[in-house]
C-alpha cells in the first residue's frame, strides 16, 4: 500500500471527492494564493499546503480565495450548503473560530432542527490545531471542546493519515455540518494509504493497542503520545488498552465502557484546557455509566488552566507530555482504596 | 508642519532602529534563536514612525501580527522586546507573548495582535476611554490591507463614528494580504473611501516619505485631539520581506520586491530629502546608522544571554489575584 503523509491524505480526500461530486467546493483565505497577484496562482495551497493542486484542476469557480473575512466565510459555506453546494470552508487556524463562531454554532449547526427538518447543512469546516510550534496564545489552541458541546455539528480529529483520509470523505459526504479539526503536528508523518476511496463511519473508536491493565483514552496528537507511553510500559509488563475515539461527537462511549470494564482504570489525555474539556466530559460518562467497574480515580492529564504561552519552556509545561501519561498510568495502578 | 531639523533626525533614527531590528531578529530566526513565527515589518517603517511622532505617552496604538516597527515607534525599550521575541526572562511580556504579542503598554502600545481584525474594536475602547474620562488622548490602530475586509473592522468603524470618539483608523496597505493581493481582496478596490463611506474623513499618504507621513498624522491627530471625532488613513507601502520568515513569496511577479526595495525605501528617501533640504548631513546620517547598529547588536546580545522564563511562572497572571 502507499505510503502517504496526513497531507496527502486530506488533500487526495479532497481531490477525490471533488472529481465525484461537482458539488464540493473548496473556500477560504489563501486556499490557493495569488489571487489578484502578478506571480503564481496555487503558490501557498493553504498555509500548510493541504489544498495544494486543487486549484489548478478544479479552478476558481471550486476553489475559492477569499478575503480576511471569517464570518463570511463561514456564513457564506452554510449558506450555500443549504443551497445545494457541499463546501469545505477552512478556518486557517482553530483559534480563528471567535471570529466566526455564530456563523458555525448559531446558523450551520440550528438549521435542520430549528427549520423542523426541512433544512440541511452538509459542509465541513476544516481548521487546523494545536500547540507545541511556539505559535502563542492566538495561534496555537485546541478547541474542540468548544464546538463538540453544540448539538448538530459533527466533531472530528484524525490521528494518523489512514485516518484523516476516511473520515474526511466520510465527513464531505455527511448531511450535516462537520468540524474537521487537523492536528498542526501530524502534517508530516505518514502511514499506508489507500489509493481507493474509502470511508470511515463516525462514532467508531480506534483501538490502537490492547490491554488489561489501564485505559488511555487520547485526543488528537495525543493518542500519539499515549501510544509511546504504552509501548515502553509494556516491557514492564504494563498492558494499556490504548484508545482513539476519531469523534468526539458522535462519541463512542461504548467501547470506552467496554474497555474500562476490563482494566478497571482510565487515564484521559487532552490538550486542551481542563474545565468543561472533552476529558472532564468523557470522565463524567464513564463515572456515570461504568462506576462500578472503576478500581482508581478517572485521571485526566490536560493543558493547564491558562492562555498558551509562547516561550518554548513554558510552553511544554503547559501542554501534556509522555512523562505526565505515564505519571497518571503509574499512579492509577498504584491506587488502593 | 514639515519635519525640523530635531524632529528628522530623530525620525531617521527611529526608522533606522526598526530596520535593523527587524534584519536582526530575521538573522536570529535563520539561527534558530527565534521560536515560532516572524511577521518582519521591513519597508514600512515610515508609517509607525510618521504617526508615533505625532503621539506621547498618554495616546494609545493597538496593532497587527506585524508589530515590531508600531512598538519600537511608540517607545519600546528595543532590549525588552529582543528578549520577548526570543522568549527570555525580562521579556517586554515576560516570554509569554512572542513576536505577535509584542506590547509597551506602560507606553500606550496596547498590544500586537495575532488575530486579524483585533484589534480596530480595541481602539474604539481606547479612544472611548480618553472621551468619558476627558484626557485629550487620542487611540490609533495600525491594520493591514487585508485587516481592512475583517468584520470587526467594519463594525468598529461604524461604531467610532456612531460615538464620535477620537479613533485613527491608519490602513497600511502593502498590497497583500498573505499571499492575496489587496487588489483582489479589497472589494472596493480603495480603502480609504470605504472607511469615508463610514461617515468619517478619509485621507490618502504615500508611506514610503516620512515628511508625507508625518504630515497626514498631523493632520489625523489634530482632528482627534480638537473633537471632531474618528478618522481614517490609507497609506500605501510595500513590504521587504515575506509574509512570514521564510515564505517563498512565489505570488509575486519577477523582480517586484527588489523593483520595489529599490523604490520605496523609506529611509534612502528620508536620507535624500533630508540632505537636500538641509536637515542633516550625510556624516550625521552615517552617525545616527553607527550609533544604532551599536544599540542593536548590545539588545541582541543581551537577549541571547538572558536566560528562559522559570516554569513557576506558568500559571501567574491568569487572572489578578491567586485562584
Ligand atoms: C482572524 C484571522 N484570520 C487569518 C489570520 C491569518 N493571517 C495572519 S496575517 C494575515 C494577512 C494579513 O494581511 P494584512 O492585514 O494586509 O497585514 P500584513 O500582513 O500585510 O501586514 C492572515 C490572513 C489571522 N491571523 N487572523
Ligand atoms: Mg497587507
Amino acid at each position: 500500500m502507499p505510503i502517504k503523509t496526513y497531507r496527502q491524505a486530506i488533500n487526495e480526500a479532497m481531490a477525490q471527492e471533488m472529481r465525484r461530486d461537482s458539488s464540493v467546493i473548496v473556500i477560504g483565505e489563501d486556499v490557493a494564493g495569488g489571487a489578484g497577484c502578478d506571480g503564481e496562482r496555487d503558490a501557498y495551497g493553504g498555509v500548510m499546503g493541504v489544498t495544494k493542486g486543487l486549484f489548478p484542476e478544479f479552478g476558481e469557480s471550486r476553489v475559492i480565495d477569499t478575503p480576511i473575512t471569517e464570518s463570511a466565510i463561514m456564513g457564506a459555506a452554510a449558506g450555500a450548503a443549504q443551497t445545494g453546494l457541499r463546501p469545505i470552508a477552512e478556518l486557517m487556524f482553530m483559534d480563528f473560530l471567535g471570529v466566526c463562531f455564530d456563523q458555525i454554532y448559531n446558523q450551520a449547526a440550528k438549521f435542520r432542527y430549528m427549520f423542523g427538518g426541512k433544512a440541511q447543512c452538509p459542509m465541513v469546516v476544516r481548521t487546523m490545531a494545536g500547540a507545541g510550534l511556539r505559535g502563542g496564545a492566538q495561534h496555537s489552541q485546541n478547541l474542540t471542546q468548544m464546538v463538540t458541546m453544540v448539538p448538530g455539528l459533527k466533531v472530528v480529529c484524525p490521528t494518523n493519515a489512514y485516518d484523516a483520509k476516511g473520515l474526511l470523505i466520510t465527513a464531505i459526504r455527511d448531511n450535516d455540518c462537520v468540524i474537521f479539526v487537523e492536528d498542526k503536528f501530524l502534517y508530516e508523518t505518514s502511514c499506508d494509504v489507500p489509493d481507493e476511496m474509502y470511508a470511515i463511519s463516525f462514532g467508531e473508536a480506534n483501538f490502537l493497542r490492547e490491554g488489561t491493565d489501564v485505559t488511555i483514552v487520547g485526543i488528537s496528537n495525543t493518542v500519539n503520545k499515549a501510544l509511546a507511553v504504552a509501548d515502553r510500559l509494556a516491557a514492564e509488563g504494563i498492558s494499556c488498552d490504548v484508545i482513539d475515539p476519531r469523534t468526539t461527537s458522535p462519541l463512542d462511549e461504548e467501547s470506552i465502557i467496554e474497555s474500562v470494564e476490563v482494566t478497571g482504570r482510565l487515564v484521559i489525555v487532552d490538550e486542551m484546557t481542563p474545565r468543561c474539556g472533552i476529558a472532564a466530559d468523557i470522565s463524567s460518562i464513564i463515572a456515570e455509566k461504568a462506576f462500578g467497574a472503576l478500581r482508581a480515580p478517572i485521571t485526566k492529564v490536560t493543558a493547564a488552566h491558562s492562555p498558551i504561552p509562547f516561550a518554548p519552556a513554558l510552553e511544554d509545561a503547559w501542554m501534556p507530555q509522555e512523562s505526565d501519561i505515564e505519571a497518571a498510568v503509574r499512579a492509577v495502578l498504584g491506587y488502593v482504596r | 508642519m514639515s519635519l525640523d531639523k530635531k524632529q528628522f533626525l530623530q525620525a531617521y533614527r527611529t526608522m533606522r532602529t526598526i530596520r535593523d531590528f527587524e534584519y536582526r531578529v530575521s538573522d536570529e530566526f535563520g539561527k534558530g534563536n527565534i521560536p515560532g513565527f516572524l511577521h518582519l515589518y521591513a519597508g514600512q517603517e515610515a508609517i509607525a514612525t510618521g504617526m508615533c511622532m505625532n503621539l506621547s505617552d498618554d495616546d494609545y496604538i493597538v496593532s497587527t501580527h506585524r508589530g515590531h516597527g508600531h512598538c519600537i515607534a511608540k517607545g519600546g525599550d528595543v532590549g525588552d522586546m529582543m528578549k520577548e521575541i526570543m522568549a527570555k526572562q525580562g521579556g517586554s511580556c515576560a516570554g509569554k507573548g512572542g513576536s505577535m504579542h509584542i506590547a509597551a503598554v506602560e507606553k500606550g502600545m496596547l498590544g500586537a495582535n495575532a488575530i486579524v481584525g483585533g484589534g480596530p474594536p480595541l481602539i474604539v475602547g481606547a479612544a472611548l476611554s480618553a472621551k468619558t474620562l476627558g484626557t485629550g488622548s487620542v487611540g490609533v490602530s495600525f491594520t493591514g490591507d487585508g485587516g481592512s475586509n475583517q468584520g470587526t473592522t467594519f463594525e468598529a468603524m461604524n461604531l467610532a463614528v456612531v460615538l464620535q470618539v477620537p479613533a485613527i483608523f491608519l490602513f497600511e496597505n502593502n498590497g497583500y494580504g498573505e499571499g492575496t493581493a489587496a487588489g483582489y481582496a479589497v472589494g472596493s478596490k480603495d480603502i480609504a473611501s470605504r472607511a469615508a463611506a463610514f461617515g468619517m474623513p478619509a485621507l490618502k499618504v504615500d508611506g514610503a516619505d516620512i515628511f508625507e507621513t508625518y504630515k497626514t498624522c498631523k493632520k489625523a491627530v489634530d482632528h482627534c485631539r480638537s473633537g471632531k471625532g474618528p478618522i481614517a488613513i490609507e497609506a500605501s507601502i510595500t513590504r521587504f520581506r515575506g509574509h512570514f520568515e521564510g515564505d517563498a513569496q512565489q505570488y509575486r511577479g519577477k523582480g517586484e520586491v527588489k523593483r520595489l526595495m529599490k523604490e520605496l525605501d523609506c529611509l534612502k528617501i528620508a536620507s535624500d530629502l533630508g540632505i537636500k533640504q538641509k536637515l542633516a548631513t550625510k556624516a550625521e546620517l552615517k552617525a545616527i546608522d553607527a550609533e544604532v547598529a551599536v544599540y542593536i547588536d548590545e539588545a541582541a546580545t543581551t537577549a541571547l544571554a538572558a536566560s528562559s522564563p522559570d516554569v513557576s511562572e506558568l500559571l501567574t497572571d491568569v487572572y489578578s489575584s491567586a485562584y
